[in-house]
């Protein structure tokens, strides 16, 4: 590897290094109550114990296992959905107040409703999840095509495209950015969701375990489990934003 | 060149277009009549914002007119067709496609029969033609404005359409490049008797390139004069050195010059009138 790697790679490490001390520091301090923060040492120490003795991995699977799923099955109603709402003006002029009134509902208030239309099993959460992305993926899919400009699909007709090679050729081509930034988005939503939808009564899963480690007042799982969602949910994004570059090479973009 | 009475290709008859916009109804284009025959070249010239791409995107099928009647080889235009190629004033490279993917775009597309074995070698002849071959894998993004507007050219030469709309198509060019497309254009159509309808700015390049040129007023497009030009087909550079040339040019540009001071009173604010 060269220097420049390197140079980012320590670039990038630095915050959390700091993030670490200022940890300890809030800790000696002495402005706040000690019993009340874990240290990290500890934390490590307490996520190694989890991960060995009390299936850590089993609850991160579950978790990570509902958000995929949640996600995907968000983004794949919400890709037609929003690409025909961003298409075709009259569709969106009939459907955006309903979909401003659902997407301003937070999906905790649905919560008791969820649980007596669907129980308190998974897919309870599936659907909390499907809410979440669904209308996070279809509020960015529509605002994407509805930019699009009609000088390509103009182009491509001069050039003697009929209407499934302008669709094949230059609509999913100019799609495909959008619904890459969908599911980024959507993934974001699904993991803040992802505590609310595991309070419904979930065993498994970062959530629940959060929530059963809150009943006992054990502050080390807590952080354990809020950490675990951060690095997962990081991750995630990482891989997506790799595959975006991949896909996306043709795009002009403000890099520093 | 039309000396003999040829085909109709393209005609305007009494079109006129309004466009309707928030402060009202903007007339764009009022009662404009011509004809294009086949193997015509018409040189469009007016002050910018006066109604010329529009007058052109008309008969390229995307605006409908008003009233009036654009036909094509006598059918009312429907809409966008190969056979009438276009390069627009924003190019419209596909950003997605590099340069090669760009120019075999249309070579590729069911309409147009090109055989695999022949699209490469099409290819290959325009990146040369227009100088980027060695842009051949780049992506747009990588391409200065030039570049852009020459594969514009190229990605429409290359599917060979009968009738070609061009509308500024060598505005973003250097002179010299300038230069080589326009003999270029006129080498093209030796070879491959095109009929061609041309937006420019340049008096000198509607002389130089067209058969005949029609000069529009400011807003809303009305037509001025329509010259005819009377150099024949080869033409060389050596054409703009003819007094001819020259005394022609300066009836043009009289007439033009008159149509931009028409359209700064009109566009001038009332606040900035003293
Ligand atoms: N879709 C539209 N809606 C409303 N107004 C429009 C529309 N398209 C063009 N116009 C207006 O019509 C007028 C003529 O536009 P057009 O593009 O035809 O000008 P132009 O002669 O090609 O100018 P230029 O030489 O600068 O390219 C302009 O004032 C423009 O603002
Ligand atoms: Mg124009």
């Amino acid at each position: 590897m060269n220097g420049s790697v390197a140079r980012r790679f320590l670039l990038g490490l630095l915050p959390w290094v700091g993030a670490i001390l200022l940890w300890y520091a809030v800790r000696w301090s002495g402005f706040v109550n000690v019993s009340l923060i874990p240290a990290p040492h500890q934390v490590a120490a307490k996520f190694v114990e989890l991960l060995l003795h009390e299936g850590l991995l089993y609850d991160i699977f579950a978790s990570t296992r509902r958000v995929f799923l949640g996600v995907m099955l968000g983004i794949l109603v919400a890709v037609p959905v929003g690409f025909l709402l961003g298409w075709y003006r009259p569709a969106r002029t009939f459907a955006d107040p309903m979909i401003n009134f659902f997407r301003a509902l937070p999906p905790i208030a649905l919560i008791p409703l969820v649980i007596v239309y669907f129980g308190v099993d998974e897919i309870a959460k599936l659907v909390i999840l499907f809410y979440a992305s669904f209308f996070a993926g279809v509020i960015v899919m529509y605002e994407g095509v509805s930019q699009i400009t009609p000088l390509y699909i103009r182009v491509a007709q001069t050039l003697g495209a009929g209407e499934m090679e302008i669709f094949r050729k230059v609509i999913i081509p100019l799609t495909v950015p959008h619904i890459l930034t969908a599911l980024r988005v959507a993934l974001g939503v699904a993991w803040a969701t992802l505590v609310a939808s595991e309070l419904i009564a979930a065993q498994r899963g970062l959530g629940a375990m959060i929530q059963n480690a809150s009943t006992y007042f054990l502050l080390d799982v807590i952080y354990v489990g809020i950490i675990c969602i951060g690095c997962i949910a990081l991750i995630m994004d990482t891989i997506l934003r790799r595959i975006s570059a991949r896909l996306l090479v043709w795009q002009e973009r403000a890099v520093a | 060149m039309n000396s003999q009475p040829s085909i109709k290709r393209a005609q305007f008859e009494n079109v006129s277009l309004s466009f309707d916009t928030p402060k009202g109804i903007l007339r764009v284009v009022d009662d404009v009549s011509y004809d294009i025959h086949d193997g015509d070249f018409i040189a469009v010239i007016g002050p910018s914002g006066c109604g010329k791409t529009t007058m052109m995107s008309m008969l390229a099928g995307f605006q409908k007119p008003t009233t009036g009647e654009v036909l094509f080889d006598g059918h009312p235009v429907k809409g966008p067709g190969p056979e009438r190629g276009v390069i627009f004033q924003e190019y419209g490279v596909f950003p997605w496609l590099t340069v090669k993917e760009n120019i075999s775009f249309g070579l590729k597309l069911k309409a147009n029969h090109v055989p695999v074995k022949e699209q490469n070698q099409i290819c290959e002849h325009y990146l040369a033609l227009m100088g980027l071959s060695d842009f051949a894998n780049s992506y747009p993004k990588h391409l200065s404005g030039g570049m852009r507007q020459r594969l514009a050219i190229a990605r429409a030469y290359a599917v060979k359409p009968q009738f070609l709309l061009m509308d500024e198509p060598f505005g973003a060019l250097d002179a010299q490049t300038r230069a080589n497309m326009q003999n270029l254009l006129l080498k093209v159509l030796a070879s491959e008797g095109k009929t061609v309808m041309l937006i420019t700015h340049s008096v000198e390049e509607a002389i130089y390139l067209a058969s005949r040129i029609v000069v529009v007023t400011a807003r809303p497009a009305r037509i001025k004069e329509i010259i005819d030009v009377p150099f024949a087909y080869p033409r060389d550079e050596s054409l703009q050195e003819r007094p001819e040339f020259g005394e022609l040019r300066s009836h043009i540009r009289e007439l033009v010059m008159s149509e931009y001071r028409a359209q700064q009173a009109q566009m001038r604010p009332a606040s900035f009138s003293e």
